[in-house]
């Protein structure tokens, strides 16, 4: 069931819009921001408040990168895979992740702290390579500078 | 040749990174021209061809003239209502870190070129579409915004001009092809982000199925400075015909990536090479793609190209965003064919089967080169396919922009991708 909260949001954004579809982009967000990741029942629940079917809205779920359809660690790591960065040292980057997590892309730690995303070029180029961890960017990375910022995230 | 040295994009941003606030914005001279346009009492068509006059063409990449997009739109009593502003923020292009510099940086600026560009086509509602992942951007769009509701430069009857306008942040779902015009409005619908078939084009039928302009970033943040300086100004801006200045940037082995506001036809040379410092030491420069992930690569021989829309065209390539992708010796050209593939395959939206299909196939043939399994016939094979995504045989960009880089690594690295297949190996791994 969807909280009064998430009801409230996602009603919100749909007064700007001139029909209640158009909100379910916004209501993925909004209920994933509360939970961390959108289960199948808050599709169902999704779809019955803004009168469309489950199929409709996972359909929309399943297409966008931000939208996360399983459960996701305490914090997730969005490493940039694309050509800037694959150019100054991805590979490096995500080997050292591995090692360091033990995980390997679209896995979580077993202590639920991080998960493991790659994700396109984050607009970083110039202090490639680069990741977000939740909503924050770290650029001109290297092993010893993901094992420092990786320590603010508990 | 102009030596203006002019930057007025970015002359005011401040150098600790903060964003410009409203105060220090107007300060600067900024929301001058909504006094012009409002309070002087231009007519919409009149501001229209005032951008169309100073030649200002899209920063998104393609290129299209702005006044002339904005033209399309239907005016007056009798026009379908709402008209919708919509700005593609979503910049997504592997590369390409430019509008996240004015986003972050000068958000009024940008606000300002909304509410100019939303009188000239009598827009009721305008969208920032902002991909999710610019997350400080977004803060200070939003502050922004908030900022200029208060000065009342937004929402109803703004500075008593009788022109009302509602603008309102949206934060992208995430993915690539939302920065193609007609799938952004399908995103923006809370749809797939599958790009629609034209025409219709969307200043006629747009999101909701009512007219609507989509702009880039750059492109409106041009827009308050040609009101206020004129046409005349902003072409006297270009070292070429192609007017104005542009954000140009370089990343991958080069000694200092950045960003740099140059007049538009700056050479591909100075950028590289004075701006960005050359190669790293001990890297030798193999070649580069001028503006983005979809544009051909350009080598040696095309140093000399200036940096426009046009000039790049004859040498066989495009300037896109204008932030090049350098390519170094060090490097393996096929594997950077196979990571930007890669890319395309991934962000196709499955919709029309040139892409979807063969951007996945060309991708596996990539790889296997790369993992030392490349076959005699490949190269015929991956040629074909890049055939196949050139314009007329897809509904979007996509796939024509995919081929960019293929078709021109091909004929410039020949011999590198030849060598992983008679070795059987990557010789850079």
């Amino acid at each position: 069931m969807l909280t009064r909260d998430e009801i409230n949001e996602i009603d919100a954004e749909a007064a700007r819009y001139p029909n209640r579809e158009a909100v379910c982009i916004d209501a993925l967000k909004i209920v994933q921001r509360h939970r961390g990741w959108v289960s199948d029942e808050s599709v169902r629940d999704i779809a019955g408040h803004l009168g469309m079917s489950p199929t409709d809205v996972d359909s929309v779920a399943t297409f966008y990168n931000l939208i996360f359809r399983k459960h996701v660690g305490r914090h997730v790591i969005m490493i940039c895979d694309s050509v800037s960065c694959w150019i100054t040292g991805y590979d490096r980057m995500r080997k050292h992740l591995h090692e360091r997590l033990g995980i390997e892309l679209g896995e979580t730690t077993p202590d639920n702290r991080f998960t493991l995303l790659p994700i396109v070029c984050l607009g970083c180029c110039d202090h490639a390579p680069a990741m977000m961890v939740d909503s924050d960017l770290h650029g001109d990375l290297d092993p010893e500078k993901i094992d420092k910022e990786l320590e603010k995230y508990q | 040749m102009t030596t203006s040295t002019e930057k007025p994009l970015t002359q005011n941003m401040r150098p600790d990174g903060s964003a410009l606030d409203l105060r220090s914005y107007e300060q600067g001279g900024g929301y001058q021209a909504i006094r012009k346009v409002l309070s002087d009492g231009m007519e919409p068509k009149a501001v229209t061809d005032e951008v169309k006059d100073a030649n200002l063409r899209g920063r998104g990449g393609a290129g299209f003239q702005t006044g002339l997009k904005w033209s399309f739109v239907p005016l007056g009593k009798d026009a379908p209502n709402p008209t919708y502003l919509v700005v593609n923020a979503d910049e997504m292009e592997p590369g390409t870190f430019k509008d996240r510099l004015l986003l972050e940086r000068n958000p009024h600026q940008l606000i300002e070129g909304v509410i100019v560009a939303g009188f000239a086509i009598e827009a009721d509602i305008a969208f920032i579409f902002m991909r999710g992942e610019y997350t400080l951007a977004a803060e200070r769009i939003e502050r922004a915004i908030a900022e200029a509701y208060a000065r009342h430069y937004l929402g109803k009857n703004i500075l008593n001009s009788g022109y009302s306008l509602d603008l309102y942040l949206h934060l992208s779902g995430g993915r690539y092809i939302c920065g193609d015009e007609t799938g952004l409005l399908n995103a923006l619908e809370g749809k797939r982000a599958n790009p629609r078939s034209k025409p219709p084009f969307p200043p006629v039928v747009g999101l909701f199925g009512k007219p609507t302009v989509v702009n880039n970033v750059e492109t409106l943040s041009c827009v308050p400075h040609i009101i206020n300086n004129g046409a005349a100004w902003f072409r006297g801006l270009g070292r070429t015909k192609d007017a104005g200045t542009k954000l140009f940037g370089a990343s991958g082995k080069v000694k200092r990536p950045g960003l740099w506001e140059l007049p538009m036809g700056t050479t591909v040379r100075e950028i590289l090479e004075e701006h960005a410092g050359g190669m790293r030491d001990g890297l030798k420069f193999r070649g580069l793609l001028p503006g983005g992930a979809s544009t051909d690569f350009i080598v040696e021989e095309h140093l000399d190209t200036p940096m426009d829309f046009t000039s790049l065209d004859k040498v066989g390539s495009r300037m896109g965003t204008g932030t090049m992708i350098v390519l170094d010796d060090k490097t393996c050209p096929v594997g950077m064919t196979w990571n930007l593939t890669h890319f395309f395959a991934q962000e196709s939206c499955g919709f029309c089967t040139p892409c979807w299909s063969g951007l996945g196939w060309a991708e596996r043939i990539l790889k296997s080169m790369e993992d030392g399994r490349g076959q005699t016939g490949d190269l015929d094979k991956l040629a074909s396919l890049a055939k196949m995504w050139n314009p007329g045989n897809t509904f979007c960009a996509l796939a024509p922009g995919a081929a960019e880089p293929v078709q021109s690594a091909l004929k410039y690295f020949r011999a590198d991708f030849e060598r992983h297949i008679n070795e059987q190996r990557c010789p850079w791994s």
